[in-house]
């Protein structure tokens, strides 16, 4: 990945007060313009109209199985960390009719979808989720196949990220190099600042079409000094971790370890409740359901979401494949930090800390990858003590 | 890449539907539109798609050769199973695919081909043994070792006759329990490998049945010196889309149906046979 440096790059400054342009301009051009809003007591993805519609002086409180907004001693825009939710809400919605059909005499006839697209612009992209985007990119714009709704949603997307001002108490974004400062993918990507009486954002472009956005507002070239607060902003955020996670050989360390104690010491815990996946920004897993209409003459096929940690998810006659907890949670936690990269050339975690937020019971993946690499060695010698010894201390450390 | 929706159930009409076993049918379908034919490597297969009820993957159970008509052998074991069984001459059945690996008929060319099929196993094997008795001149024995649950569940009988009469192929078959007027085998089908004639060291072995069973099967062979590269088995998961997006058939690091069903045994000795993978 690269790390383009702040010194070689141009940089721009856009007050406060101007912000609410750069959003008319968005809406202007006929996106739709969706981004973070208190709702539901937490911050979620809505339409915006103006900057009022942002989180002004919120943020957010995150630990394992916690999450609480609390107010900000300023007015900062993006000041909290992510939300439950992800933009995967836009390009890969939880229902999409994939096809209608309709009986032709003893036959039926496909009628696709009319594929509108919709055209986002995703404001306030973390540097974690412009990751989890590129990730689900691989699964669906590449590949033999390709998802078509997805492809149109993504080619159309505006991106504006904003490097987090902190870090949340379950984010490892620096252990998964996925983070905290945007590096790639977006149109715009800003760092707000806060310092003394001032409230601005140092923007940088990454397309044409974010410098002309920008240059659409009132904007200047940023100074040595506004650079160095943005870059200190992101350095004291990438010092503010509340996780890390070690990924060396991280593959081959879950593949050695199908058979793990530790795998029934966290089904003691795990609800199956699918959390986990629901808030994941790069679960993509998705069933179909077919239905038909009272008189059978009409039918429709219908995309959703699904979640490994669903009886049904394996289900073969017979029986599901996958029926202990322990299993599920072994595909979910192997396919995320293991397979994945046997699948797609990447890790499936870009460390957003969401699935440990969220988790009824507070399991922690970070937590899990470690009591396995911690218990290796033991393992290597191969002795029944050693491993009766190693499921011990995990219980101990609970 | 294709330009037709991968996600669209082509119509195909059913020319035929035929019992095989009081829960078992193949059906016969035929393209409404497609002129040219149906096309695909024995080993694949297709969504199957009933008006309104649902789609389930299966495997395509007929002649490669023959692109005119397209076989299926279903057993009704689900809703949707049961409305394919359940539909008639005439009427229609949606398909997408063909989708995954083939079997390993090139690979094969020269070597002895032992083929393992526990129950409705034998239908995604039948392609390969069309295939084989067209080209029997380019194999060396060709063994098939075939078990059912009992003699009354037993598919293709009038074909177990014909390939063993008529094309030089040692067929075998057991079953796990009979009454008194069965003269043949009764055990599971891996007593059958040690009567086998092939020679371990140039044989290519193709497994589809219960997990147990291709286990089980899986010692055998190799206890009797077939290398673990030399075994292919096709594997069944749950599936969804059949183009590796929805996540359904996922077995360690493989999608089912796109790097499967048939894998080649010694890539995946680390995930086969531990549980609930």
């Amino acid at each position: 990945m690269m790390a383009p440096s702040s010194e070689n790059k141009e940089h721009f400054v856009l007050e406060r007060e101007y912000f609410q342009k750069l959003l008319d301009t968005l809406i202007q051009r006929g996106y739709r313009v969706v981004g973070p809003t208190v709702g539901e007591g937490a911050i979620v993805y809505t339409k915006l109209n103006s900057v009022a519609d942002l989180p002004i002086g919120w943020t957010d409180e995150q630990d394992g199985g916690a999450y609480r907004l609390k107010k900000r001693d300023d007015q900062s825009l993006f000041g909290y960390v992510v939300g439950p939710q992800s933009w995967k809400k836009f390009l890969l919605p939880s229902a999409l009719r994939l096809w209608q059909a309709k009986r032709v005499g003893k036959s039926f006839q496909i009628i696709p979808e009319d594929e509108k697209s919709q055209k986002f612009a995703f404001v306030g992209v973390r540097s974690c989720d412009m990751h989890a985007i590129a990730i689900q990119d691989k699964i669906f714009m590449n590949g033999q196949y390709g998802d078509s709704h997805y492809k149109s949603r993504r080619a159309d997307a505006f991106i504006l990220a904003v490097n987090c001002g902190k870090a949340g108490g379950t984010c490892f974004c620096v252990s998964m190099n996925t983070g905290p400062k945007t590096t790639f993918g977006f149109d715009l990507a800003m760092t707000e600042v806060l310092e003394g009486n001032r409230h601005y954002f140092v923007a940088e472009t990454g397309t044409e079409l974010g410098a002309e956005i920008l240059h659409t507002t009132p904007h200047k070239k940023a100074n040595k000094e506004e650079i160095f607060y943005a870059d200190d902003v992101i350095k004291k955020t990438a010092g503010q971790m509340g996780r890390s996670m070690d990924t060396t050989d991280i593959k081959n360390l879950l593949y050695k370890n199908y058979e793990h104690p530790r795998w029934d010491n966290v089904a003691e815990r795990c609800l199956a409740c699918a959390n986990c996946t629901l808030v994941c920004p790069t679960c993509f897993c998705t069933t179909v359901e077919d239905v038909t209409d009272l008189t059978g003459e009409h039918a429709e096929r219908w995309r959703k979401l699904d979640s490994c940690f669903t009886m049904d998810f394996s289900y073969i006659h017979g029986g599901s494949v996958r029926s202990s907890t322990k299993a599920r949670y072994r595909q979910w936690m192997t396919h995320k930090i293991a397979t994945w990269i046997d699948q797609f050339g990447t890790s499936g975690c870009v460390g957003c800390g969401r699935c440990i937020t969220w988790c009824p019971v507070a399991i922690d993946i970070t937590e899990e990858a470690r009591a396995i690499r911690e218990s290796e060695p033991n393992l290597k010698r191969e002795t029944a003590e050693g491993a009766e010894k190693t499921t011990h201390n995990h219980k101990e450390g609970i | 890449m294709d330009t037709r929706n991968p996600m669209f159930p082509v119509p195909y009409y059913i020319r035929r539907v035929k019992k095989e076993t009081h829960d078992t049918f193949t059906i016969e379908l035929e393209p409404e539109n497609d002129a040219d034919g149906f096309f695909f490597a024995p080993g694949q297969f297709n969504m199957l798609y009933v008006f309104g009820v649902g789609e389930v993957p299966i495997s395509i159970s007929g002649d490669p050769a023959r692109p005119k008509t397209l076989w299926h052998t279903t057993r009704a074991v689900g809703a949707v199973t049961r409305a394919i069984c359940k539909l008639k001459r005439g009427g229609t059945l949606g398909v997408r695919g063909p989708f995954g690996t083939p079997w390993p008929l090139e690979e094969s060319l020269g070597n002895d081909v032992v083929i393992v099929a526990g129950g409705i196993g034998l239908a995604p094997l039948r392609p390969v043994l069309y295939r084989l008795i067209s080209q029997r001149e380019k194999y060396g024995n060709v063994v098939l070792l075939y078990g059912a649950r009992t003699p009354q569940d037993l598919l293709y009988t009038q074909e177990l006759e014909d390939w063993r009469r008529r094309f030089h192929i040692e067929v075998k078959i057991t079953v796990d329990s009979a009454e008194k007027n069965w003269s043949g085998n009764v055990g599971v089908v891996t007593t059958l490998i040690p009567k086998a004639q092939f020679d371990p060291q140039h044989t290519v072995a193709m497994i589809c049945g219960p997990e147990v069973m291709i286990r089980f099967t899986l010692m055998e062979l190799q206890k009797n010196g077939v290398k673990a590269e030399n075994i292919f088995v096709s594997m069944e998961r749950n599936m969804k889309c059949g183009i590796g997006l929805c996540g359904h058939c996922q077995f360690g690091p493989t999608f089912v149906c796109k790097d499967g069903p048939v894998f080649r045994y010694d890539r995946m000795v680390n995930i086969f046979g531990k549980r609930e993978i």
